[in-house]
């Protein structure tokens, strides 16, 4: 045979950005002491917009699976941490347990949710967070669009308030795509991105197509959940049209078309970029909202790796350790050699 | 008797259903897409119609006229700039644009018209109505639009069993590679089909603007309305829909009568139930299910 | 002149090269047995006459025209048509519809749908019925019919006793007899090496995406085509005379 060909997961650049990630929470862990009360709040926004595109990426990216209806779980991710909390929790454990109790809960839900495909899939999870959002209306407590508030957190004072969210919203966040990135890493790592491009090729390599979807689909529904607490701890206020509004899945294609469907950073550029657009152009009304639709409209068609898988492809680079990458000795080149992920 | 009128008041908002969700069904059959864009495409035709009787005052239908060959054209269009493009990409794409398509018009119709709500000036066209018994009326409108929708539904069934351009489009459908073969301009089909699908929305905007208030968020709703249709009725049956807009229907208005809230709660929960039991029942027959019930031991 | 030729073709199904380097050329009336083992290259070279798949570089000419760029549908009504490999009928219409959807063309001849059924008489009960519930022979027929339902000039056919009985292949082997008597031009792929080798007037064996034996079936012998069949020849041990 011809020369050797040898598999690295560790390249120097993605030794680099590893260990610039680390840096980089590091300092943002000490955020609140330099960044100042209103910088600390647009942070934790922004903290929220890389955990929705992240999971929206893992959804769709590699899973797959394009859901309309995520607000369902941002909404009830919410309306769990007010009950949570209404029930005598302490507020701050009801906004990190609610995420996980309506991720348990979307268990049951994914085996009936993950027989749909495509589009019955995209429209049906829309459908369940339309029904979602009627049936929370019924709550007494909710009142309907009238809503009601994390009451409870007001025993806090705004700067507690606002260094705990921060805080909360970091960890979560950063535990969510260390999540992502630890399944990207697994066995069934490499071929989860099979799912996306071919679930029958996949399938028939032995990946566990169904399992997989399935732990993504719980991923996602957690990590949805988590944005939704996150949210009302800014907030404060819960009233179900915002929260259930399909404007949040409107964000979230958004983010993850624009910087790289089923990549993994991708979405976190994504996040980002959105971060900026609505902060310079989010009180511009109506057009700001056409121009999303437009971004994500022209991305889909003409751009469909966004502007991270783009630069990817064009010149090969890849930051995390995600992929493989295959180093072939001089003469034995391939005619295509490509590297994954 | 107030159950049976609200029965059948579910049955000809299920004619509306059936004809809002004609479009959507044809455009699955035929280009294997679900057009999220759908309730937009239907909203926007009803501010289309609506600006056109506005502004020249003549009757809606008459606008319906003047609008229906711009609405194939703007159906030709999307497929030949959007859909055969999305097509192209991958299984996802087509979701993801016609979202954004549809994001683009919601919110240029609001910065065109603004957030009013509007609805058709049909006269006495909107209010008359046939009285059965004190109890049961049936409105002209209704039966009107249940009508049109057999009417759509039976002729495009004609349409695509008895033309060439029907089995064109039937051939297509089923294999593009091997239609093109036997010589059909396979991409001249699909926009053909995506022009008539497109159409018929534009029928179904007419009456949405005749029956109810819109306004520019409307589509949303419209769209959910249509695809709850579809699948009730089974996907891949143009007579499937009109049976699935019916029972969505009558189990929007009897869950009415229970709730302020029931109407759109009945729908979503039987839209579940029927695909609940779409899967129970995959790969079994009925027959034998309803054998092994009545065998078990009571 | 030529009706059909093929010059210097490749074609790849995704990294696998399936079709390498192929030329020949086809005279009006003339019958091409395309022989070989499975995964030789014929039904992607086949495919590629046809315009149903693409190719990576060579040409295709029919009539003195380069079709290459030319896409299938518009190749069908120059007179090029395929009769695919496993049929590939349109199962949810008729019979009569598969005839029909393909009488479209426009181009002149004496194929319609009277003629087609006196050359496939075993359509005549069926037409009405659905094509996916017909027999394999059935089917078969109902294929080749659609086919000529385009007036052809050239017809390739491929595999067509792929999977039917004995019985099935010799009824649809006597109707194509009605076929080649009308004088049309063929391209037959055919694994029944003695079948391919009585109908045929000339004999072409692919092996590995290549021709490795081609020339007038009165003059190659069965062992030959045989040899060549199973790569016991080597590419370059010489073509038979023709």
């Amino acid at each position: 045979m011809t020369g050797a060909i040898t598999v690295r997961r560790w390249t120097t650049s993605s030794i680099v950005a590893m260990t610039t990630i680390g840096l980089l929470l590091i300092v943002l862990a000490f955020g609140p002491t330099f960044l100042g009360p209103s910088l600390t709040d647009r942070m934790t926004t922004l903290f929220i917009y890389v955990i929705l595109a992240a999971m929206w990426n893992a959804l769709a990216g590699y899973g797959g699976l394009v859901s309309v209806g995520q607000q369902a779980f941002f909404g009830l991710g919410a309306y769990a941490a007010i009950k949570l909390s209404h029930a005598g929790i302490e507020v701050y454990v009801a906004l990190f347990l609610a995420p996980l109790l309506i991720g348990v809960l979307s268990l049951p839900l994914s085996t009936f949710a993950l027989r749909l495909r495509g589009g019955e899939f995209a429209i049906g999870m829309w459908v369940f967070a339309e029904l979602m959002h009627l049936l929370v209306n019924l709550d007494g407590l909710v009142q309907g669009e009238t809503g009601t508030s994390l009451i409870a957190i007001n025993d806090f004072t705004p700067d507690a308030r606002r260094d705990y969210n921060y805080w909360l919203a970091l960890a979560v966040m950063t535990a969510l795509v260390a999540a992502v990135f630890f399944l990207l890493r697994s066995r069934t790592g490499a071929a989860i991105q099979s799912i996306r491009d071919n679930e029958e090729a996949a399938a028939s390599i032995g990946v566990r197509v169904m399992a997989t979807k399935r732990l993504i689909f719980v991923l996602a529904a957690t990590g949805c959940a988590a944005a939704g607490a996150l949210t009302l701890s800014t907030l404060i206020s819960f009233q179900p049209k915002t929260y259930f509004s399909v404007q949040w899945t409107a964000y979230m294609i958004f983010m993850t078309l624009v910087g790289g469907l089923g990549t993994f950073e991708g979405p976190i550029i994504g996040a980002i970029i959105f971060f900026i657009v609505e902060t310079v152009f989010g009180g511009s009304g109506v057009w700001y909202l056409i121009g999303l639709g437009a971004s994500a409209l022209i991305f889909s068609l003409f751009f469909p790796r966004g502007i991270w898988g783009t630069l990817t492809d064009r010149f090969g680079i890849a930051l995390m350790p995600v992929g493989y990458r295959l180093n072939f000795a001089k003469d034995n080149r391939p005619a295509d050699a490509t590297t994954a992920a | 008797m107030m159950w049976f009128d609200q029965i059948l008041q579910g049955v000809f908002l299920g004619g509306y259903y059936a004809l809002l969700a004609c479009g959507l069904s044809f455009m699955f059959g035929v280009l294997r897409i679900v057009n999220l864009a759908h309730g937009s495409i239907a909203v926007l035709a009803a501010y289309l119609v609506w600006s056109i009787a506005d502004l020249t005052h003549i009757s809606p239908f008459i606008a319906l006229a003047i609008a229906l060959p711009i609405m194939a054209i703007a159906g030709w269009l999307l497929q030949r700039t959007v859909l055969e493009r999305s097509l192209r990409s991958g299984s996802l794409t087509p979701l993801l644009s016609t979202f954004g398509l549809a994001v683009v018009i919601d919110n240029s119709l609001f910065q065109k018209f603004g957030a009013d709500t509007h609805s058709l000036d049909i006269g006495d066209l909107a209010y008359n109505s046939w009285n059965l018994t004190p109890d049961i009326t049936i409105g002209q409108l209704a039966l009107l639009t249940l009508v049109v929708a057999v009417a759509l539904l039976g002729g495009l069934q004609l349409f695509l069993n008895r033309t060439p351009l029907g089995r064109a489009i039937r051939a297509t459908a089923e294999d593009p590679d091997t239609a093109e073969l036997v010589g059909i301009d396979s991409r001249a089909v699909y926009a053909a089909a995506a022009a008539i699908a497109v159409a018929t929305v534009g029928i179904a905007g007419t009456f949405l603007a005749m029956r109810a208030t819109f306004d520019p968020y409307t589509g949303a709703t419209q769209l959910i309305f249509a695809f709850e249709a579809v699948v009730i009725g089974g996907t891949g049956s143009l007579w499937g829909t009109l049976i699935g807009g019916i029972v969505l229907g009558v189990a929007q208005n009897i869950g009415s009568q229970i709730n302020p809230q029931g109407f759109l709660i009945a729908g979503h929960a039987v839209f579940f139930i029927v695909l609940a039991a779409r899967f129970f029942l995959a790969g079994r027959d009925p027959r034998t299910l309803l054998r092994a019930l009545r065998r078990a031991p009571a | 002149m030529s009706l059909l030729s093929v010059d210097k073709l490749d074609a790849r199904h995704g990294l696998l090269q399936a079709v390498r380097e192929v030329s020949f050329s086809l005279a009006e009336g003339e019958i091409l047995a395309l022989v070989g083992a499975n995964g030789a290259g014929k039904t992607t070279l086949l495919r590629s006459i046809s315009g149903a798949h693409r190719i990576t570089s060579g040409t295709v000419s029919f009539d003195g025209t380069d079709v290459t760029p030319v896409r299938a549908n518009k190749r069908v009504k120059m007179g090029i048509a395929l009769v695919p490999e496993g049929r590939r009928l349109f199962g949810g219409m008729t019979v009569e519809e598969n005839l029909e959807v393909a009488g479209r063309t426009g181009r002149p001849g004496q194929w319609n749908k009277k003629t087609v059924l006196d050359a496939f008489p075993v359509l005549r009960e069926n037409l009405k019925r659905r094509s996916g519930d017909l027999s394999g022979g059935q089917q078969q027929a109902t294929s080749i019919g659609r086919a000529l339902m385009t007036n052809p000039r050239v017809l390739l056919l491929d595999e067509v006793s792929l999977g039917l009985s004995p019985v099935a292949v010799n009824m649809v082997y006597d109707s194509l007899q009605t076929v080649i008597a009308s004088g049309a031009t063929i391209v037959l792929v055919e694994q029944d090496l003695a079948r391919a080798l009585r109908i045929a007037s000339r004999v072409a064996c692919m092996l590995e995406g290549r021709i490795v034996l081609e020339g007038k079936a009165s003059d190659l012998t069965r062992e030959q085509v045989t040899e060549a069949y199973f790569g016991l020849r080597r590419p370059d041990a010489g073509r038979a005379a023709s």
